[in-house]
């Protein structure tokens, strides 16, 4: 059978853009289930209240809280050595046997399994280093697990820095190091950026990691130091889905909106902070 | 064809006077083979740069001009495949052993092809490399940065826009602002690598003017495709073909009565 090429094209047209709606669909239907039926637990006293009756009442702080504490943990231990790894792999190092076999890793540690990541962050930071379960160890285990989402995301921004930036600096008397800091760094930040607020909203959602590591099953304080076990936003959705009996469905999806707007959020800061930097691109 | 500047035989007894007793030669290229993996970019070259003359480096593409220049202030040691042999003396001093690279930058400087502005204000590019040595006095800076917007033609043009971002200037005064953030760093030689490729008859005109000028206070090599630039501003001339520098002398006698016969023939557009 052969059509002709106006019809072909239309046809073609059609078939593309149904597949296209068949990836976004799926998604839309997630957002709009949990909107409905999270929407109505909202209030002021679900976000800031501790859980009450076993969870089955109440609000959810201190896994709100939680989850800010680790995410800001697994920041603060990921971004810095994630940038200065990018920065010695982009700028420094030469193409050797074992630069080669670092930046393999790099692309391998990408593909792990979270749970993995959870595993280890057991054996190595609660039980090796005695942290305990602890905010320290679900911290240093989620900074783990992103770090190659932070050091592919800044080389990928440093390398996009024109060379001729770097030759010019260089030319002017400046240092390497001083090169690196002031002509390449500043036009690579956005791209940074991008990467470290793609690995918050990893962080902030991912369940298996923290499993061992950190998360209490219910916990109604905050935590009062980085040695504290502590709720978290993922986890303590997995609870109230499945470990406790008779929650009510408005506060499982309650928490699974707040949890959502949160990766959302992030999501949205990358986005503008791209959109702002690249307006602005000069060359 | 070409009249001879009127300081000419000025430079003849100064480039005499050099030959025998070094006198004078600011920079003095020895036995210099190099090579990009393999890829031989220079032949043995042998070659003095006279304290503020203009030397244009003429030659074909792929004659080894643009690795003489970036020879000069070691910006091939940024490219891993780059080997090369002999010396290059700086002030008597070589510049291979004995200068720390980033303070030889700040005595060579260089203007590249394409004006290459920071994406940063005027200002901030003029003053890039004082800030790197720690130079943060405001009104240090500002009073360096007027000479040397001045020196380079510019500062007319710039004096109301020093907070505008660079990128945002025409090519020609960018190219005019890459000169006067060398200049800022009190260099002794200023390297152009084809400073007026990408430029209107106009600035090519306006930077022209500038070396000109220049040369009473620093010592200049010109690469240029331009054997009408090249004839126009050098005080000497050198013309290279295929990494050999064949034929090096006064800019009215290579372009009237080259010695050798490939020199003849590049000028007067026979190849190349």
């Amino acid at each position: 059978m052969k059509f002709p090429p106006p019809l072909a094209q239309k046809i073609a047209f059609f078939v593309l853009f149904v597949m296209t709606l068949f990836v976004v669909l799926p998604v839309l239907f997630v957002m709009f289930l949990i909107v409905k039926n999270g929407i109505g637990a909202i209030s002021w006293e679900f976000l800031t209240a501790m859980p009450k009756q076993g969870m089955r009442a109440g609000g959810i702080l201190p896994a709100i809280v939680g989850t800010f504490y680790l995410v800001a943990g697994a920041i603060l231990f990921a971004l810095p050595l994630g940038l200065f790894a990018a920065i010695y792999l982009s700028e420094y190092s030469q193409d050797t046997w074992l630069n080669r076999a670092i930046r393999l890793a790099i692309i391998n540690i990408a593909g792990v399994p979270s749970v993995v990541f959870g595993l280890f962050g057991f054996a190595l930071f609660v039980s090796f280093f005695k942290f305990g379960a602890s905010i320290l160890s679900g911290s240093l285990t989620l900074g783990i697990m992103i770090l190659p989402v932070i050091i592919t995301s800044s080389r990928e921004a440093i390398d996009a820095v024109p060379g001729a930036f770097r030759e010019v600096s260089l030319s002017l008397g400046a240092t390497k190091l001083q090169t690196i800091r002031h002509a390449v760094l500043p036009h690579a930040l956005p791209g940074i950026l991008t990467g470290t607020i793609l690995g918050i909203g990893r962080a902030a959602g991912e369940t298996a990691p923290i499993l061992f590591t950190v998360a209490a099953f219910y916990l109604p304080r905050l935590p009062q130091s980085i040695f504290d076990q502590a709720m978290a936003l993922p986890y303590h959705l997995y609870v109230l889905s499945t470990q406790v009996p008779n929650v009510d469905v408005k506060i499982r999806y309650g928490t699974a909106f707040v949890l959502l707007v949160i990766v959302l959020l992030m999501n949205l800061i990358a986005i503008t902070i791209r959109s702002h930097f690249r307006s602005k691109k000069k060359w | 064809m070409v009249t001879p500047s009127p300081d000419c035989n000025d430079l003849k007894d100064r480039f005499a006077s050099a030959n025998q007793s070094g006198d004078g030669v600011k920079i003095e290229i020895q036995n210099l083979t190099a090579s990009f993996s393999n890829h031989g970019a220079l032949d043995n070259v042998n070659l003095s740069i006279v304290s503020n003359e203009i030397l244009s480096v003429i030659g074909p593409a792929n004659s080894g001009k643009t690795t003489l220049l970036r020879t000069l202030n070691r910006l091939n040691d940024l490219t891993q495949s780059f080997q090369m042999t002999g010396r290059v003396l700086l002030d008597g001093r070589d510049i291979y052993k004995e200068y720390d690279p980033v303070i030889l930058r700040r005595k060579v400087g260089v203007i590249f092809a394409l004006p290459m502005p920071l994406p940063m204000t005027v200002f901030e590019n003029i003053v890039y490399g004082l800030r790197r040595q720690g130079v943060n006095d405001r009104k240090k800076l500002s009073r360096i940065a007027e000479k040397a917007l001045t020196d380079a033609y510019l500062w007319d043009e710039v004096k109301d826009r020093l907070e505008e971002e660079a990128p945002k200037l025409s090519g020609g005064q960018q190219q005019r602002l890459c000169i006067a953030r060398t200049l800022a760093l009190n260099p002794d030689v200023i390297l152009f690598d084809e400073p007026c490729s990408g430029l209107d008859p106009i600035s090519t005109a306006k930077i022209e003017e500038a070396m000109m000028k220049l040369k009473s206070q620093y010592t200049i090599v010109l690469v240029t495709n331009n054997t009408k630039q090249a004839a126009r501003v050098g005080d000497r001339t050198a013309f290279f073909l295929m990494g050999k520098l064949i034929e090096v002398g006064e800019t009215a006698k290579l372009f009237t009565a080259p010695t050798d016969s490939r020199t003849e023939g590049y000028i007067s557009g026979r190849f190349g």
